[in-house]
């Protein structure tokens, strides 16, 4: 069945907003009670947050956090004060269980009913577990909140101290991050890649080679082009991932890393028109009168029809603003150039634009030497960059992308060797 | 532990106790401090937490690392040469009382 797109002619923003509220205290939820208040919004504003803690950097979670470089209190985003002087009312441990648009209302755990003239959901995204024997043994962790991330940093303490290894299910951001800080930690690493090669959704084909190497490079055991049939658990902890040859793979710990599907339960539950996330308009406006989603829950409805999704923090900042614009009647669709990061041992890579668009690569820089860039194009114009430690690149890209008039299209950089023409 | 302060582009000047080892980015957003967004979390992959400091205690700071320059380079208000990287610096007691002025804009 497909559901009909958001209409902004159809969606209207509320008429008399006095009162409203945000589902979710992620970095997005965080955006729009604050971008609420600087566009001039003087009302009553609830930031409800599910989980203990009050609004936190997600980023550092399979970084910096798990190394040890940082302590609880670098993770947070806002302290609670820091909303109270802003008017925000933060409720942490807040469950809701039930929208119910048509009544301007929500429900939460306890039975508390909630009104609202305006309600936003940023209610992110949950991470996928896999379907097979085993997948649900004690041991077994994912990485998306601080509790998942305290798990985890447990388990690798378990590793070093047993001197088991970690076997990560899945050579994605998330995985390899945290196989990065497991190496740096002394901890065996394997990691199990489907694919025939790493992030391969996201970069280039010689990037993603060029990561193999990097983590190779490091000692961890790459096993590309391998599934998981199972998961091998003794006493309450896993001991082993069973591979699709037959081979078991002994491990202290396992971390899945498989992916993340946006949290759109509530929404679709209360009929919001929802496509594997929230279906969003380039205003953060959903199929029901007066409600906003933004960040990672969301998938954004394009002119041709189909939807996009983008799982990014500058995503949930700029859906966030927009949404709160929407609110308050205002048009400020986000229409950016996407941008993301990811740090991996003391390499920087930041991606601009989309990948997926490019069919054909050229390197600009040597991919031997400490930095370098690749952009992908589509016939003549460029559609994406990918910078290893190389920030200037990476933010002419984002500009060029933008449409900052670029005398002709594509990377200049003069002071580096011609680009080398790479297989598409 | 520092006490730094931060003046807004409002001109309103705020301070904060700032833990060892944290960044003056970090002491800023967590205390929501206006005119600095520190979108990449502090890892040096933004310029969105550009801030100007005080000239006569530039040289209590450790120079910029190289990757703080580059980035630098790509901040939307103009870089002057008491422009840093709020989250490439570190809180400590070499830094109390410093002032960090933050431009206009971030983005």
């Amino acid at each position: 069945m497909s559901a009909p797109s958001p209409q902004p002619q159809a969606w209207q923003a509320p008429g008399d907003l006095r009162t409203v509220v945000v589902v979710g205290a992620g970095q997005a939820g965080v955006q729009v009670a604050e971008s609420l208040r600087s566009l001039g919004f003087d009302g009553q504003i609830t930031l409800l947050g599910a989980e203990p803690y009050g609004p936190y950097h997600r980023p550092p979670l399979s970084k910096d956090w798990l190394t040890g470089a940082i302590e609880a209190g670098q993770l947070v985003l806002r302290s609670p004060e820091a909303l109270q002087r802003k008017g925000i009312q933060l409720r942490t441990g807040a469950q809701v269980v039930a929208l119910r648009p048509d009544r301007r209302e929500l429900e939460l755990a306890d039975g508390e009913v909630l009104g609202y003239d305006g309600l936003a959901l940023a209610t992110g995204a949950r991470p996928r577990r896999l379907s097979l024997p085993g997948a649900d043994a004690p041991g077994i962790a994912v990485l998306r909140t601080r509790d998942d991330a305290t798990a985890v940093a447990e388990g690798l303490d378990r590793c070093v101290a047993t001197g088991r290894p970690l076997v990560v299910v899945g050579g994605g951001f998330v995985g390899l991050e945290v196989a990065a800080a497991a190496r740096h930690r002394g901890i065996a690493v394997t990691v199990l890649e489907a694919q025939p090669r790493l992030l391969a959704r996201a970069l280039a084909e010689p990037l993603s080679d060029w990561y193999a190497g990097l983590h190779a490079g490091h000692g961890v055991e790459l096993l590309l082009g391998t599934g998981v049939a199972g998961f091998e658990s003794a006493g309450g902890a896993a001991t082993g991932v069973r591979i699709t040859d037959g081979r078991v793979l002994p491990a202290g710990m396992v971390l899945l890393g498989v992916g993340a599907d946006p949290d759109d339960a509530l929404a679709r539950a209360a009929g919001l028109d929802c496509e594997r996330g929230i279906v969003v308009d380039d205003c953060g406006r959903t199929s029901a009168p007066a409600v906003v989603a933004a960040g990672d829950c969301t998938v954004t409805r394009l002119a041709d029809g189909t939807v996009r999704r983008l799982e990014s923090v500058q995503n949930a900042v700029e859906q966030g603003k927009a949404a709160a614009a929407a609110l308050l009647g205002l048009e400020r669709p986000f229409t950016g150039v996407p941008w993301f990061w990811s740090r991996q041992y003391d390499v920087q890579l930041q991606l601009a634009g989309l990948a997926d668009r490019a069919d054909r690569w050229e390197l600009s820089g040597d991919l031997n030497a400490p930095s370098f860039t690749l952009y992908g194009f589509r016939d003549a114009e460029l559609v994406c960059a990918q910078s290893v430690n190389a920030p200037s690149d990476h933010l002419e890209a984002r500009r060029t992308l933008a449409g900052a008039a670029p005398a002709r299209p594509g990377p200049r950089r003069p002071e580096s060797p011609h680009p080398a023409p790479l297989p598409a | 532990m520092a006490e730094i302060t931060y003046v807004e582009p409002s001109g309103n000047a705020v301070t904060v106790a700032v833990p060892d080892g944290w960044s003056l980015m970090q002491g800023a957003t967590s205390n929501g401090v206006d005119g600095i967004i520190g979108e990449c979390g502090g890892s040096c992959a933004c310029a969105t937490c550009h801030c100007y400091v005080d000239h006569d205690r530039l040289a209590d700071l450790p120079a910029p690392a190289e990757n703080e320059l580059a980035m630098l380079q790509t901040a939307a208000a103009p870089v002057r040469p008491n422009s840093r990287l709020a989250c490439q610096l570190k809180a400590s007691p070499a830094l109390d009382g410093l002032v960090l002025t933050l431009p206009e804009t971030q983005e």
